[in-house]
């Protein structure tokens, strides 16, 4: 039953107009990313290397796929939640809304299976939507902009990183940002099982990861007890991988903080759509 | 309990806060029973039904449904029920086809992409299978809940006002299909509706909610028949007729007409009273049974 209803709610997602604003908003995104540093990349780039070129003489083709992969990773990756909240914050309210909830909680599926084979469903949308950053943000700009080695500047400074040492950061780096938007889909998912509307909880996830990351950014110690428990604290993990020594530590502990995020939101999903009374 | 009692249902409560919404409630349905569900707006005869299809936990009380309790035996008994609540709700961005399909995966049942057209074909939906249910009109959609309801072959069908909004025509097919599921397939049928008239036409056992509580419950016809029964009798001289029928309670008269109380035994014989005392009886008529009954009853 878990399969048989995951499947529909897979046919839902793509039956949905919404599913693939996702993907539309995407890649319009990328390409006025890939426009603009195809038209004016070298400007940008020099903003940063200007800083260096007094010690550092910068040779080859620097502005290349895997800087435009990593720049456009950075500038998404704080939207994506936003096109994930879409889908999955409207996955149980928007049944509640629909009326069709009372429908399918009549049948002989359990509310336990109704709401894994939607967390299943969300999971693969926010899977396919990663795969889609990934897809437009490394082979198109690769294909555009042709390979080279990436330069970042992060806290440490300017890390140079060699062409041949690039993908496998890519693609761990991909597996973490997955698991960073799984945990935005767990939780616009918990505040679906409590809406009946299908804005609520997509606006509340929002606000929640707003709060957050200000939070997060914010200098004051009085907070500084539970930043390192909050998830947005974590989902910018996937940027540890471009350091010049990977803080793998650092990375498992986001791991670990991330998914245990996803199961609270899961377990507290499933406890309060087991308890609630239907009617809608 | 009897092995043919569909439905028992012993002593429900259920609270929405301070609001008790249904106060021991109790009935039974037996096998092959058209079970008329009757009760005023907000007598709680909706949550009564949620609870059965558990999709609202009671706080106190007894669901046994095939014999079976509901609470540890949820799947296998919903697997053999087929319900519409009060609207049916479709996924509107999908055609009547795709929704079929997609209830039909969770009903517990194995149904063929055939007999999910021979059931479209049925409620008479077969040309719109692949329109989306956005387009559909009220009726249409009450008609794609009637296919929903039947796809997996229920044993028990739940109907919650299954003519609301239907028109005319609408209510009449969804009548006869009612009486088909009764007489052509033996289905127990547990029918909520506003529309006495219609109960009184096709339920065999009923029982009378309000403001929480069962009041009356059992067969229609004895609930019926116990009781007195407003006639009209139209004649070519009412005042002879009043005169001849002065045992009886007159509740209303003019020149062709009497209305009197009277038991539904007594109807033929007062006609033939009647004519015998050369008073022309063009017509008799009952006035509407079950709309007095549950009047009196919910006054009571």
């Amino acid at each position: 039953m878990l399969l048989k209803n995951t499947y529909n709610e897979l046919i839902k997602i793509v039956s949905k107009p919404r599913s693939f604003l996702g993907f539309g908003a995407l890649s319009l995104l990328i390409a006025i990313i890939l426009f603009a540093m195809k038209a004016d990349g070298s400007s940008i780039v020099s903003m940063v290397t200007d800083s260096f070129e007094q010690t550092l003489t910068f040779n080859g083709n620097v502005i290349n796929g895997n800087l435009i992969a990593f720049i456009i990773l950075q500038m998404l990756i704080v939207h994506v939640p936003l096109l994930i909240a879409l889908v999955t914050g409207d996955l149980i309210s928007g049944e509640a809304a629909m009326g069709t909830i009372r429908m399918m909680a009549s049948k002989p599926i359990s509310r336990t299976q109704i709401v894994l084979s939607k967390f299943i469903a969300g999971a693969l949308y926010t899977l396919l939507i990663t795969l889609w950053l990934g897809f437009l943000a490394l082979f198109v700009s690769h294909f555009i902009f042709g390979s080279g080695d990436l330069i970042v500047l992060n806290s440490d400074g300017l890390v140079i990183l060699p062409e041949a040492d690039v993908f496998w950061r890519f693609g761990l780096g991909f597996c973490v940002a997955f698991l960073s938007l799984l945990t935005v889909s767990a939780l616009s998912i918990f505040l679906s099982a409590y809406s009946e509307n299908s804005i609520g909880p997509i606006v509340a996830t929002m606000s929640i990861i707003l709060v957050f990351t200000i939070i997060g950014s914010l200098d004051a110690s009085v907070f500084n007890s539970i930043k390192p428990y909050m998830f947005t604290t974590h989902m910018a993990a996937w940027r540890s991988f471009f350091s010049a020594e990977v803080p793998f530590n650092a990375i498992y502990q986001s791991i670990v903080i991330l998914v245990l995020h996803i199961f609270s939101f899961l377990g507290m999903t499933l406890y309060k759509f087991n308890k609630k009374d239907i009617t809608s | 309990m009897s092995e043919t009692t569909v439905i028992q249902v012993k002593d429900l409560n259920k609270k929405f806060g301070d609001f008790e919404a249904i106060k021991n409630v109790s009935f039974h349905v037996n096998e092959g029973d058209v079970f008329g569900f009757l009760g005023p707006n907000g007598a709680g005869k909706s949550t009564t039904i949620r609870c059965l299809l558990s999709l609202i936990q009671p706080n106190r009380g007894e669901i046994q449904l095939f014999g079976k309790h509901l609470h540890t035996n949820r799947k296998e008994i919903l697997s053999r029920i087929g319900c519409i609540i009060e609207k049916p709700d479709f996924y509107k961005y999908l055609s009547a086809q795709k929704n079929l399909e997609i209830f039909a995966r969770i009903s517990g049942a194995e149904v063929s992409a055939k007999e999910i057209e021979g059931m479209l074909e049925f409620v008479g939906l077969a040309d719109r299978a692949k329109h989306k249910v956005k387009g559909f009109s009220h009726g249409m959609k009450q008609r794609l809940g009637i296919a929903q309801t039947l796809l997996h072959k229920p044993d028990l069908i739940i109907l919650d006002e299954p003519t609301t909004g239907l028109d005319p025509q609408g209510i009449i097919e969804v009548r006869n299909l009612i009486l088909r599921l009764k007489n052509e397939q033996h289905k127990t049928i547990l029918l909520s509706s506003h529309q006495l008239s219609e109960i009184e036409m096709i339920a065999n056992r009923m029982v009378i909610i309000n403001k929480g509580h069962s009041i009356v419950e059992g067969s229609v016809s004895d609930l019926l028949n116990a009781e007195e029964l407003l006639v009209k009798f139209e004649v070519n001289d009412a005042d002879k007729a009043k005169t001849l029928l002065s045992a009886y309670t007159v509740k209303a008269i003019n020149t062709t007409t009497i209305e009197i109380l009277l038991n539904r035994n007594e109807i033929s014989s007062i006609n033939k009273k009647l004519v015998e005392a050369n008073v022309l009886v063009n017509a008799i008529e009952p006035k509407r049974k079950l709309e007095d009954f549950f009047i009196k009853t919910i006054q009571n």
